[in-house]
């Protein structure tokens, strides 16, 4: 329930700045940024959770954070609740 | 401990785990509490109750959304899906979750249009793109998660949606910890606390059980290295006679948590005065209701709910499970009627459920125990 899935920002919409492209696995979709009151920038890492980014992190926690989900088999989930994130898909160039 | 070999730090989990040993007093026992279903997973996944001494006991915390949800609440949420031209969206976690009549699967079975979604966000999707239709969202959780359903509330309102209704069962971990500590039957020494909730609250909403309960507090990540590490502080605090609030996960965890989503969370909800939480009973000031003035987007307000409150099938003890009174395999349902397959109880659906976890990881291997031991006794006996 509490799944938090590391993701790294790819790019950010102009006109839509509460959301942010990320990159997961391999997969990219879009994340609500709203919750974060620091400055993001693209390459930068953050920790998902249903849609909504919950905070900033280092590339290293982002590697450790991916680690702990494979050892708790909960890796392939996390892929699947990134898969599922449609939200304002319509709105961007799929990349 | 087969799965802590996969894991990415062996010798330094060793070390840990020698330290525990080593530090205990094995003239007393240390009852701790992991309040976080994600700590109760991995604790079962990476088999760490072998690693720790016997006289170190886990009691599993009521922090898992699904297990906490009463079943009245379940129906109450399902009765929306039985209104024409509604579309029912909840997380996965919630789909196989009983309610009276069945699960919410079930129903979608018998024709109801229930959709699993991944975020609010997609639910709110729907809505815009059904504007025939009124979407609404069951949505559960604690801290981590109700800043989420607030965004969107927020965004539903920006976008002047008519038909997005959430239909809110957020609860706050404090008020069940402090009903834990009130309860007489309960005799813990410490807490593992709480740490993606923690992301957003931070670390003062736990001060109160150190400076008033006087029981240590150490908000730990998920990893088996942190769980330990949790647990040595812990110990090392009740050894030094002073209690206080630790984080451990500092990494991830700020102390003062997360302020844009605490804004958040007071901008669109308020406390209801009571809620109840399976097997905990009805907790004051432990549940966020949607405010007034966001009423049109409020399902308690939009429907008409059954609001019937439903008591647990007798034989079931997921109340006392829920305590840490009984560990899962003394439920008497337990493995039986009860399973991950056909759950009765909640604690049976989710992963992060201390039964489903007990039944995943360690009853399978009692069981193989127990045969190996039948043959061998068998063996024995020359039968």
């Amino acid at each position: 329930m509490c799944l938090a899935i590391p993701g790294q920002i790819v790019e950010f919409h102009a006109d839509q700045p509460l959301l942010a492209r990320v990159d997961v696995g391999g997969v990219r979709r879009n994340v609500n940024v709203g919750l974060l009151e620091e400055q993001l920038e693209v390459n930068d890492w953050i920790l998902i959770h249903v849609g909504f980014a919950l905070s900033k992190i280092s590339e290293r926690e982002a590697h450790d954070q991916l680690q702990m989900l494979k050892a708790m088999g909960e890796d392939e989930l996390a892929m699947e609740e990134v898969r599922g994130y449609t939200f304002a898909e319509e709105s961007v160039a799929v990349t | 401990m087969k799965y802590v070999d996969e894991f990415r730090d062996p010798v330094l989990i060793g070390n840990v785990a020698r330290e525990i040993r080593n530090t205990v007093d094995p003239a007393r026992t240390y009852r701790i509490m992991e309040v976080c279903g994600g700590h109760t997973h991995s604790i079962y996944r990476h088999g760490l109750r072998d690693v720790l001494p016997a006289n170190i006991e886990l009691v599993h915390g009521p922090g898992c959304p699904v297990c906490v949800l009463p079943t009245g609440r379940v129906d109450d949420g399902l009765s929306i899906a039985r209104h024409p031209g509604t579309i029912l969206t909840c997380f996965g976690d919630m789909m196989r979750v009983p309610g009276t009549q069945g699960t919410p699967l079930e129903l979608k079975a018998q024709g109801a249009d229930i959709r699993m979604v991944y975020s609010p966000l997609d639910a709110l999707r729907l809505a815009q793109e059904n504007p025939d239709k009124n979407v609404c969202f069951f949505a559960i959780g604690f801290e981590t998660t109700a800043p989420s359903t607030a965004l969107t509330i927020l965004r539903a309102q920006a976008l002047g949606l008519r038909n997005f209704t959430i239909f809110s069962n957020h609860v706050t971990i404090v008020p069940a910890m402090r009903a834990i500590l009130d309860s007489p039957d309960m005799r813990l020494d410490g807490f593992v606390g709480p740490g993606h909730v923690a992301t957003i609250t931070g670390c003062r909403p736990y001060e109160f059980i150190a400076a008033e309960y006087r029981k240590p507090v150490v908000v730990s990540g998920f990893e088996p290295l942190d769980i330990l590490e949790g647990i040595l502080m812990i110990v090392r605090q009740l050894h030094a006679g002073e209690t206080k609030v630790e984080n451990q996960y500092r990494r991830i965890v700020p102390f003062e948590g997360n302020p844009a989503a605490l804004r958040a969370l007071a901008q669109v909800f308020v406390l209801r005065p009571f809620f109840e939480w399976r097997g905990l009973g009805f907790i004051s000031q432990s549940a966020l209701a949607i405010r007034p003035e966001l009423a049109a987007f409020d399902a308690e307000v939009q429907f008409e709910l059954p609001g019937v409150r439903v008591t647990d099938p007798k034989a079931a003890q997921c109340g006392e499970v829920l305590k840490g009174v009984l560990k899962p395999a003394q439920c008497k349902l337990f493995g039986k009627e009860c399973n991950p397959e056909r759950p009765v109880g909640a604690l049976m659906v989710s992963s992060e459920g201390a039964c489903a976890a007990h039944y995943r990881y360690a009853a399978r291997a009692q069981e193989q125990e127990h045969e190996q031991e039948l043959e061998v006794s068998r063996g024995a006996s020359g039968a």
